[in-house]
């Protein structure tokens, strides 16, 4: 069943066409990567699943779950289970991690009429993940990534993702920053997420990350549009021969 | 800016039933007769038995009172105040004496009751009322005196208080039973003659709080006071006076809530510290009067003077304010570092939204040896609000070794808004060390979105980011009150309740 089915979708930002009819459909349980030049539009797709304002969408649908995403609010769509790890995460200071993990995540639980998580039940769940993820504990005393590594970032995009249980989990550019240890702890984290109701849309430019979070669908994207879908073999052919074969296509 | 903007939208609607303070208490009251005058002022003094020396203090200021003008200097704009269409002293009846908190008016109970503020003598430890025996040291008391217009309704943990040697009490009663202490320190840090608002405050006062510290006592609880305003036209004039003698600490809390109303209440209090020698006074405000309501109609105009006077060596007052409400707040919580290596410290968060105007700062006069000085203040304004910083920092031809640091940081949300950072510094003296540092910045669209993709809903959002940027002074008021101070930031911001 599709779990996210984007109908020629166009969007525009400041009186600009970035999107011009993308067409993607994602069945629930399956990883599809997306590739694709620099500019092309892979953030710009991802920002629009997940709601973000200053974004203009002037025509297509997207169905998630099968209702119409793009009339619920940004935070009803954290709610539903759309998660975005960003390219660039944010500082946000004076905020402590803990205390923003706790925050977020009984915000979705409320929404979704669920009760809040006891503090004991949060502080073993958090730490777990956090075991796994290689994330110090008191790096969860600090302000949301004021402070962190590029690297440290990315990983607690990853944690947030493990601690919210998301249907739809979008990695834009998660290795990038990552050196070859934090690469595979990561992937290790994403991977232990697969399962038959969760879909994952991994934006990468390297086929290495591929390596380690195995896709079942490739996707290249050129000039908002996705001009050619494949299995993961697509990756390595990428690899070998770049993205000017794509550039007329679009 | 489209998240911004939806923010700045809902903060704009916000409206009088969002002030969550603001019901009316319907109680019979005693009033003095309209207007201003000797007679107010006898009448005043008359009600409260007060001494002659007192009543002469009163009308001396009065008639300084009317020699003056109001200051125009804050960049706040409100139109004239006709003093003389004011109540300058109201009272809940009955006026009989009472002498414990069952005979309090139980519908003046219910309004503290609905405020949270804890009347009834009980201990607090994290919410849970401790078991007897259980012996924890880390049981927190809070003694509170409330004062409900022009009267302190209550004082709670007198006894446990004057086995400490502790005296607190309503500024009224302790004119009376310690007239030695009032007179030796009433007015000695805010002198009648001080400003327009203060010399008023000195002759119609009804009120206040009255501490006072013996030398080497560490008072075992915090002291609070609650002041509420709940009668029309009304104006709540309350003075306090807070004593710690040498070697003493106090650390005391005042909150502050009104009815809403569409006239502007006037508020002009007086507050003195006074700290011997290695005497600390902590001193924090959670300031929540009403601050209007979305058109800017109604809201109380808060024209205080507070001034702590550092007169022993080693001595250290701290003011820490979390000022939300009001609609005009004039208010410069200052120090007067008179004893050598005595130190001033101003922690502040000042919150505006709607129509509200805040001019407010602090003054460190440095003035002994090897003083130090510490600001930091952070202006949030929202809304069509108007939000100054203004300081002042001296140090005199003695003080040598003068040191200040001051951190003040301005944050915008909207752009209807504007925040203003007007620092004065002077040192008369080469050896004073002065560092200043400002910033103003715009709440980011990206990190309110960051929260909102992790659920938060918009306002959630705001209230997290700017609970974060306050975090440096939120965590120097007392524990408790962190949290309500927290809770307030959100809900001022938000535009709704919870
Ligand atoms: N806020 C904006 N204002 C103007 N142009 C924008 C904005 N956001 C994106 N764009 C433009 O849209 C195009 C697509 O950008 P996007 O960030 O989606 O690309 P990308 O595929 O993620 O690139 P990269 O691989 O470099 O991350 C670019 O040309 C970019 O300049
Ligand atoms: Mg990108």
């Amino acid at each position: 069943m599709a779990l996210l089915e984007i109908k020629n979708l166009q969007v525009r930002v400041e009186e600009r066409e970035i999107l011009h009819g993308l067409t993607l459909t994602i069945d629930a349980g399956k990883v599809h990567a997306i590739m694709g030049p620099n500019g092309s539009g892979k953030s710009t797709l991802s920002h629009v699943i997940a709601g973000k304002p200053g974004y203009e969408v002037t025509g297509g649908e997207i169905l998630f779950k099968g209702e119409d995403l793009l009339a619920m609010a940004p935070d009803e769509r954290a709610a539903k289970g759309v998660f975005l790890a960003f390219q660039y995460p944010v500082e946000i200071p004076g905020v402590a991690t803990m205390t923003f993990l706790r925050t977020a995540l009984n915000a979705q639980r409320k929404a979704r009429g669920e009760e809040e998580y006891s503090t004991p039940d949060f502080l073993k769940k958090v730490r777990e993940i956090s075991k796994q993820l290689n994330i110090p504990q008191d790096m969860l005393k600090r302000g949301v990534n004021v402070g962190f590594s590029g690297g440290e970032k990315k990983r607690n995009e990853v944690l947030q993702m493990a601690l919210f249980q998301p249907s739809l989990c979008i990695l834009d550019e998660m290795d990038s920053g990552l050196d070859i240890d934090a690469l595979r702890i990561a992937a290790d984290g994403v991977n232990a997420l697969r399962s038959p109701e969760r879909s994952m849309i991994v934006i990468t430019h390297y086929q290495r990350l591929l390596n380690y979070i195995v896709p079942d669908v490739v996707h290249v994207m050129s000039k908002g549009r996705v001009v050619k879908s494949g299995g993961k073999e697509l990756a390595l052919e990428l690899e070998a021969s770049g993205y000017a074969q794509f550039e007329d296509a679009a | 800016m489209p998240a911004v903007q939806e923010t700045v939208d809902r903060v704009r609607r916000i409206d009088v039933d969002q002030y969550r303070y603001g019901f009316e208490t319907v109680i019979e009251s005693e009033k003095a007769p309209k207007g201003l005058s000797e007679d107010t002022i006898r009448y005043i003094s008359g009600k409260k038995n007060e001494p002659a020396w007192m009543l002469e203090w009163r009308l001396e200021a009065y008639r300084r009172w009317l020699t003056m003008t109001e200051p125009t200097w804050a960049r706040v704009d409100y139109p004239k105040i006709d003093f003389q269409d004011l109540y300058y002293y109201s009272a809940p009846k009955p006026k009989k004496q009472l002498s414990s908190i069952d005979e309090i008016d139980p519908e003046i109970l219910k309004t503290y009751e609905k405020l949270g503020i804890p009347l009834r003598e009980v201990a607090i430890l994290e919410g849970v009322e401790p078991k007897p025996g259980a012996g924890s040291p880390e049981t927190r008391k809070i003694a509170v005196d409330a004062v409900f217009d022009s009267v302190s309704v209550a004082t709670t943990f007198k006894e446990e208080l004057k086995k400490a040697g502790v005296i607190f009490m309503p500024i009224s009663e302790a004119i009376r039973e310690h007239p030695e202490l009032v007179q030796k320190y009433l007015g000695s840090v805010v002198p009648t003659s001080d400003n327009f608002y203060a010399t008023l405050n000195s002759a119609v006062f009804s009120d206040g709080s009255f501490v006072y510290v013996p030398p080497g006592v560490r008072c075992p609880m915090e002291l609070s006071t609650y002041f509420r305003i709940n009668e029309r036209n009304t104006g709540q004039f309350e003075r306090t006076l807070i004593i710690a003698d040498k070697g003493a600490y106090v650390s005391y809390l005042e909150g502050c809530t009104a009815p809403q109303r569409d006239e502007n209440q006037l508020h002009a209090a007086v507050v003195e510290l006074v700290a011997h020698d290695d005497a600390e006074i902590k001193y924090s405000t959670v300031q929540n009067w009403y601050p209007g309501n979305s058109e800017g109609v109604g809201g109380i105009y808060n024209f205080v003077t507070k001034r702590g006077d550092c007169r022993g060596n080693n001595s250290k007052i701290s003011w820490t304010q979390v000022e939300t409400g009001s609609a005009i707040t004039w208010k410069y919580p200052s120090c007067i570092l008179r004893g050598d290596n005595s130190r001033g410290e101003f922690y502040s968060i000042a919150i505006s939204n709607g129509y509200q105007q805040v001019d407010s700062g602090t003054k460190m006069i440095h003035l002994g040896k090897n003083t130090s000085s510490r600001i930091i203040s952070k202006g949030i304004a929202a809304g069509r609000s108007q939000n100054t910083y203004r300081g002042l920092v001296t140090a005199h031809r003695k003080a040598t070794g003068a040191r200040n640091f001051t951190a003040c940081d301005s944050l915008l949300i909207g752009d209807r808004c504007g925040a203003h950072t007007v620092p004065y510094i002077e040192a008369k003296n080469s050896s004073a060390t002065f560092e200043h540092e400002a910033t103003t910045s715009k709440i980011s669209e990206d990190v309110l979105f960051y929260c909102i993709q992790r659920g938060l809903s918009q306002e959630e959002a705001v209230g997290l980011v700017v609970n974060g940027f306050v975090k440096d002074v939120l965590q120097q008021l007392p524990m408790e009150f962190a949290v309500e101070a927290q809770k307030l930031i959100s809900i001022s911001l938000e535009g709704s309740v919870g």
